[in-house]
């Protein structure tokens, strides 16, 4: 095998999330493994949320990318052993998001209520005169924000446990 | 391991997220303001998707496919309770189910989350974290309404009295009830019923809503055996129309 597993992670970060251009799989923190068998690549991932439409997307684009790299014996399964949380988004994907224009989630055990979400910085300009407008938004992951200083609409990474 | 207590508790708990989670999809675009018809909308998508990874999980067990197992069987096939079956009727309706349902639903992912299956207890740690979006929205709109107007109060007692009976047979034991506690797979609807019991009569004494006493309701059954109202199969009929024109096809 021509690549460590350090480089698999490193290949793996051109693959981004379909929605969410700026950020890759690594960073959003759904691979939570891979292994070198010889020749054969194995990657584990697991869903932002269980309901999650882009799960085979994502999948497939994993699969897609090793074999582009000359991997041939690829493989790719879900798991639920290493659950996700929004605190698995690294520093590095928190930075993307906010540059996309979508708030970072709060550590996730700050999530007790939905009082918490009313006043959210705006990815923006970073006022906290918003205002929480759903709690559902676009996607599973997505809360739907106002704010009063920008005077539009935008959309937080929800935080989940 | 007593496999099939283990398919029986994984059948009724995936039949009522797909079923609920079905109904909740009927008021997309339907909605009585927007951010109530993508709330609907999105957990009706975070159930149904529950679902299928339960049903994933059954399929590793033996089980068919997941999509044949969600499409091609009949009511009297189907595990969940009547309650998520009920047709959504007006806004208060759907809204007391919600918070009566959800509240049973989390809290029975809580115990699922030390289930000695593993992969079952994985996936409940997961999923109750998730349904914590549901419960909150669930909470926040019966306290709202259970204490704003003489109408919105009228309409969400009208429809707690109506749903109570269908929400205690949620609870109703299952046929190998004891193989699944014995087996340490799930508490036990009792235990899950006393809690959710706590958690409703608090919820509801910061309303002006009345709890009846709960001796006088006489819980409805026949749920987790196959017998439904007359408002499953034509839901049933509805959602896999199109897949029955071809099961085959490749999507």
């Amino acid at each position: 095998m021509k690549f460590s597993k350090a480089e698999i992670f490193t290949l793996l970060e051109d693959v981004k999330d379909p929605e969410i251009p700026v950020l890759s799989l690594v960073d959003l923190g759904v691979i939570t493994k891979v292994d070198i068998d010889g020749e054969a690549v194995h990657v584990e991932m697991t869903p932002t949320f269980v309901g999650c439409p882009a799960l085979d997307f994502m999948k497939n684009e994993v699969l897609e990318k090793l074999k582009e790299n000359g991997i041939t014996q690829a493989s790719v399964s879900i798991s639920f052993k290493e659950p996700w949380s929004s605190d698995k988004i690294s520093e590095k994907g928190k930075a993307a998001l906010k540059q996309f224009g979508l708030a970072p989630p709060m550590p996730a055990h700050l999530f007790t209520d939905i009082e918490v979400m009313e006043h959210v910085p705006c990815p923006r300009c970073e006022g906290t005169d918003t205002e929480l407008k759903n709690p559902f938004g676009p996607t599973l992951c997505r809360s739907i924000h106002y704010c009063h200083t920008c005077k539009e609409a935008f959309e937080q990474f929800k935080p989940v446990s | 391991m007593n496999e099939l207590a283990l398919k029986e508790l994984l059948y009724k708990i995936a039949d009522d997220q797909l079923i609920l989670g079905h109904r909740n999809s009927e008021w997309t675009g339907f909605g009585p303001l927007l951010e109530e018809d993508i709330a609907f909308s999105s957990m009706a998508q975070d159930k149904v998707g529950q679902s299928y990874a339960i049903y994933q999980m059954l399929n590793q067990l033996g089980e068919q496919e997941p999509d044949t197992v969600a499409f091609m069987r009949n009511a009297n096939q189907f595990h969940n309770c009547q309650l998520v079956e009920l047709p959504n009727g007006e806004y208060d309706f759907s809204l007391i189910r919600h918070f009566l349902y959800d509240t049973a639903e989390i809290t029975r992912f809580d115990f699922l989350a030390n289930s000695s299956y593993e992969p079952l207890a994985q996936l409940a740690r997961k999923i109750k974290g998730e349904l914590k979006y549901h419960t909150l929205h669930a909470n926040t709109w019966i306290k709202k309404l259970g204490n704003a107007t003489e109408e919105s109060i009228g309409r969400l007692q009208g429809s707690l009295n109506k749903a109570l009976p269908y929400a205690l047979g949620i609870f109703e034991p299952s046929p190998l009830e004891q193989e699944i506690i014995a087996s340490g797979f799930f508490a036990g609807e009792e235990v899950l019923k006393k809690q959710w019991m706590e958690k409703v009569e608090l919820l509801l004494s910061q309303t002006q809503l009345n709890l009846p006493d709960w001796k006088t309701i006489q819980p409805v059954l026949g749920g987790r055996v196959g017998q439904h109202t007359e408002h499953l199969q034509p839901l049933l009929d509805e959602m896999s129309e199109v897949f029955r024109i071809d099961p085959s096809a490749e999507w």
